[in-house]
């Protein structure tokens, strides 16, 4: 298994050149998505199958097609149309695009691929098309990588596709590290897996031998943070993604710690350590194993989350006699507390734009999710259930992933998506249960 | 479920001391497996093994929602442990805390770490070494009742005194 992780982190090796195109600027034109207004229509396009330039490329190009395809119409902001409606077919990548045949069939954005296979190695180009506007959106772009990588491939056309329409990040070539969960409600074990976002490739790193919680990635991408049993006692590790290996970061006799997170420097972790019954916020250094405390309060501080520019830490504690979430300076001192509505407020996690805080609520015995701005004004709930919890938030801080517990004693575990506007909620596909998704960032 | 059916319930869990007058509970299992003197090592019937302590001085004590204040049953099966303890000095012990579903998993881990310090007060305030006694937090992860009402949470929002050494291991 370890083999096998390897060989596919080293093997992916995505170049990105532009395709020798004649227009040299960007075309905006009217093709353009604005999420913030919460889209009600999705934009109608269509991917017809990346043309193969041999035998042994067709597979792969109308796979490609279809990966790139389920990552548009998978945000609810666009919408596929169908091959068996195409009047032109795409049979030439160079040939002119005959503009009148998609607009005939109201295709808004046309996205024209070409693939080549030449030993291991994989090319893809593509260009997208305005068809309103009959021209060209963006220069045409080439990936170049190892053919089992296809799939990353795919999410990067897919990720410039979103991202010229919409003008925002991309998020499809990105990973998604959660607890797997298999056994009944008294039985459950536990195993850490990682998987692409749309849950494709799925790997474990741990097995089920010590109960492990709440996986979170660095701020790269290259290593997790999470919390095992392994010694009886909750501790937390860090594991090195790409070679599977693990070692316990810090572990003073008769304590407990959990709930760590990278700082955005990828060298200090917050967490919290419960000595005595009391549970309060620390960071470590990784290197220097320096620990230092940020709150010594009766009340419980768990949870904390990282500004994205690393200034200040929002956090959630009982301090005011019910869970509700506070955001105080980097290094400890006095913390302001932003959450005032109904109910319980737990598990803040900062955008990693900056602009919003994804929460668990709890109130009149329905979890949500939700999101506030960080002075804690506009709070918007966005789900509701019997257990909704643990918020993870997508590299282009769009759309949060985050887990559903089922109710009573058949009840289980799964991965859901939701977009920040409450829209699109969306089940993630595991091969068994999952609980406690990280989302990681955009791959390099 | 009759108030009664409640009561009985939630004294199946508590110890059986715990519960003996207070419902007109009857303590025949108790006696029963007490009516042989000491027994085989190891069984219920030896007054210091595992199974004795679980099932007679009993292992666990219950909370209130988001509580970890200690009831008045949870005393008086504290002060069971504390003594059963103080006389089989062989033992330590792992205090397990515990919560129901109803919360996120953060909050529940220190919450039953809240539970399990409060019994480990209790006992070293009743003269057991704190050398003896570690705890543990599973938060909401080791649930002993599956369903999702208060039937179950009730249970599960617990703190067990698991034994370790001593002569049967």
């Amino acid at each position: 298994m370890m083999k096998v992780l390897a060989s596919f982190l080293v093997g992916i090796v995505v170049l990105a050149v532009p395709v020798l195109a004649p227009p040299a600027f960007a075309q905006q034109g009217p093709l353009r998505i604005e999420i913030t207004e919460g889209v009600i229509e999705p934009l109608p396009y269509a991917v017809p199958d990346f043309v193969p330039d041999s035998a042994a490329a067709a597979d792969v190009g109308a796979q490609l097609a279809r990966v790139i395809a389920a990552d548009l119409s998978g945000t609810g902001l666009f919408r596929e149309i169908p091959a068996n409606a195409f009047i032109s077919q795409i049979s030439d990548f160079s040939a002119p695009v005959q503009y009148a045949d998609w607009k005939a069939i109201n295709a808004q954005a046309l996205v024209a691929g070409a693939v080549n296979v030449s030993g291991s190695k994989l090319t893809v180009r593509f260009r997208i098309y305005d068809v309103f506007s009959g021209a060209e959106l963006g220069n045409g772009l080439q990936f170049v990588g190892a053919t089992d990588g296809w799939r990353r491939m795919a999410h990067k056309v897919a990720d410039a596709v979103y991202s010229r329409i919409t003008g925002e990040g991309g998020y499809f070539d990105s990973r998604v590290a959660f607890v797997s969960e298999t056994g009944p409600k008294n039985d459950r074990r536990k195993r850490l897996a990682i998987m692409d976002y749309d849950g494709a490739n799925v790997q474990y790193l741990t097995d089920s031998a010590a109960l492990v919680l709440a996986p979170r990635f660095s701020p790269n991408g290259d290593r997790l943070l999470y919390t095992s049993y392994e010694t009886g006692f909750p501790q937390i590790y860090v594991l090195d993604v790409g070679k599977v290996k693990r070692r316990v970061l810090d572990s003073p006799e008769g304590t407990m710690s959990f709930a760590p997170r990278f700082a955005p420097n990828g060298k200090t972790v917050v967490f919290s350590l419960s000595q005595g019954g009391n549970t309060d916020l620390y960071t470590l250094s990784i290197g220097s194993r320096k620990r230092h405390r940020l709150t010594s309060a009766p009340s419980i501080e768990t949870a904390p989350s990282f500004s994205p520019d690393g200034q200040q830490i929002v956090f959630e504690s009982d301090r005011s006699g019910t869970q509700q979430l506070y955001i105080m300076p980097a290094g400890g001192g006095e913390a302001q507390r932003i959450s005032f509505g109904k109910g319980r407020y737990g598990t803040p996690v900062w955008s990693p734009r900056g602009d919003l805080i994804a929460f668990t609520k709890q109130n009149k015995g329905r979890f949500h999710i939700g999101v506030m701005r960080i002075d804690g004004s506009e709070e918007r709930l966005l789900t509701a259930s019997f257990l909704d919890e643990g918020p993870t938030w997508a590299p282009n801080g769009r759309v949060i992933m985050f887990t559903r517990e089922s109710q009573g004693a058949s009840g289980r575990a799964s991965l859901y998506s939701v977009d920040i506007t409450g829209r699109n909620l969306r089940p993630v596909r595991t091969p068994d249960g999952g609980s406690d998704p990280s989302w990681s960032p955009l791959q390099q | 479920m009759s108030i009664l059916g409640k009561v009985l319930t939630l004294c199946a869990v508590l110890a059986v001391s715990a519960c003996t007058n207070a419902t007109g509970y009857d303590d025949t299992n108790a006696t029963n497996l007490n009516s042989g003197g000491i027994g085989e090592p190891g069984s219920a019937s030896d007054p210091t093994s595992v199974a004795y302590f679980q099932q007679n001085v009993g292992d666990r004590i219950l909370f209130a929602v988001d509580q970890s204040t200690l009831s008045d049953e949870g005393r008086t099966v504290l002060q069971g442990q504390a003594d059963w303890l103080s006389t089989n000095t062989d033992y330590t012990a792992v205090i397990e805390g515990h919560a129901d579903e109803q919360g996120t998993r953060e909050y529940n881990l220190a919450l039953g770490a809240r539970r399990a310090n409060a019994a480990r007060e209790f006992l070293v305030s009743r003269g057991v070494a704190g050398s003896r006694l570690k705890v543990v937090s599973f938060g909401k992860e080791r649930p002993i009742e599956i369903c999702s009402d208060e039937n179950c949470y009730a249970k599960n929002r617990r703190a067990v005194t698991i034994l370790t050494g001593g002569l049967t291991g």
